[in-house]
């Protein structure tokens, strides 16, 4: 699952901080999920804590909050959040792997525009380490 | 970033096919090159960066090829050449994707595809001199650059603008393929003026149009023969 890439990348990263600062243990991650990468919470964590297993970070607490996907029209400047069950099925299953699709197939509600910026809510991201 | 890392960790050599200039044959030579490499059994990857007009899966057939998930995604083998593309997932529809998407594109694809243990990893550059070749330089900084470049002067120019730009972003240049020769040796006059070695010329050959998609019609091109030549040299 993708979800096992994001994690490796989130676990390798607090790893690497952790041994950056000299910690012994990690204690605590705080982890933003952007809405447009529809990462599914519980197969996340589960990753979090298989590949924490055996590292400093095997106790650590990992939480997990959600950004919504905020775009903003680059014609008509309009600004919209993107609802997740408002999407196809196979449309949110492509954006997931790759959030750019988004491009292909999503469009400004307001004068029907590809062109917009994600303004908020793409990728998933580290907001926080706490190390013991 | 890292996560991109680790995925190429496994590639032994990443070769960009570029060009600066748009329908010189790119996608042609570098999806065929993987072809032929994988024919004398290398183990090869191709990735089609053009995110605006992807063309890789369609020279290859591989047009309702998904790459599968498994802890990222797999790329599917297509006669023995793995590949991965932006075209799985955006079906036929367009990328309106500025500089800072394209980015995050690349960076995504570098980041989920598992290419595993690769001898070569071919890279179909888009036309251009902006946001892609930038990116791959700063994010891929041993790839070495192979530039393709028909007779005409408007494509030879563009190579130029190339090159330059690859040699002061101390890019390693292996050297230029002349595609749709036709004769005289301009592209193999522009190489000596600018000390980068010349590989090769291949034909322009008509017979190419009809096996887009049909890489076993492909290979028994001309334009497969003489392109052979050329990969012969990528050592």
């Amino acid at each position: 699952m993708h979800e096992w890439a994001l994690a490796e990348s989130v676990v390798l990263t607090v790893l690497r901080v952790a041994e950056e600062r000299n910690a012994a243990r990690v204690l605590r991650v705080r982890i933003k999920l952007g809405e447009l990468q529809q990462v599914e919470e519980e197969i996340f964590s589960t990753a979090l804590r298989e590949l924490s297993k055996n590292t400093p970070a095997e106790d650590a607490e990992f939480s997990l909050a959600r950004e919504p996907a905020v775009l903003k029209c680059n014609r008509c400047s309009h600004e919209w959040k993107v609802e997740r069950d408002k999407l196809k099925p196979e449309e949110a299953e492509l954006i997931h792997f790759l959030p750019e699709a988004a491009h292909t197939y999503l469009r400004c509600p307001r004068c029907g525009s590809p062109d917009f910026a994600i303004e908020s809510g793409r990728g998933v991201w580290i907001e926080s380490v706490e190390l013991g | 970033m890292r996560e991109a890392e680790k995925q190429l960790s496994g590639v032994r050599r990443v070769v960009c096919v570029g060009s600066g200039k748009g329908g010189v044959g790119k996608s042609l030579v570098s999806a065929t090159a993987a072809l032929l490499l994988s024919q004398r059994s290398r183990r090869v990857g191709l990735l089609d960066l053009d995110f605006y007009g992807p063309s890789a899966h369609l020279i290859l057939g591989a047009w309702d090829l998904m790459p599968t998930e498994d802890r990222g995604v797999v790329p599917p083998e297509i006669h023995g050449v793995r590949l991965m593309s932006i075209a799985p997932y955006i079906g036929e529809g367009p990328s309106a994707l500025r500089g800072s998407d394209a980015t995050h594109a690349m960076l995504e694809l570098l980041a989920i595809t598992r290419w595993g243990e690769l001898d070569l990893l071919l890279v179909d550059m888009p036309p251009g001199t902006g946001d892609e070749i930038l990116d791959v330089v700063k994010f891929i900084p041993a790839a070495e650059w192979l530039v393709v470049s028909t007779p005409s002067k408007l494509s030879i120019q563009t190579v130029r603008r190339l090159l330059l730009l690859l040699r002061e972003t101390g890019s390693k240049i292996m050297g230029a393929i002349e595609n749709m020769a036709e004769g005289e040796a301009c592209v193999e006059e522009f190489c000596r003026a600018e000390g980068v070695q010349f590989l090769g010329s291949v034909p322009r050959d008509p017979k190419v149009e009809r096996a887009i998609g049909r890489p076993e019609l492909l290979l028994r091109t001309e334009f497969a023969r003489r392109l052979e030549a050329i990969v012969r040299k990528l050592k």
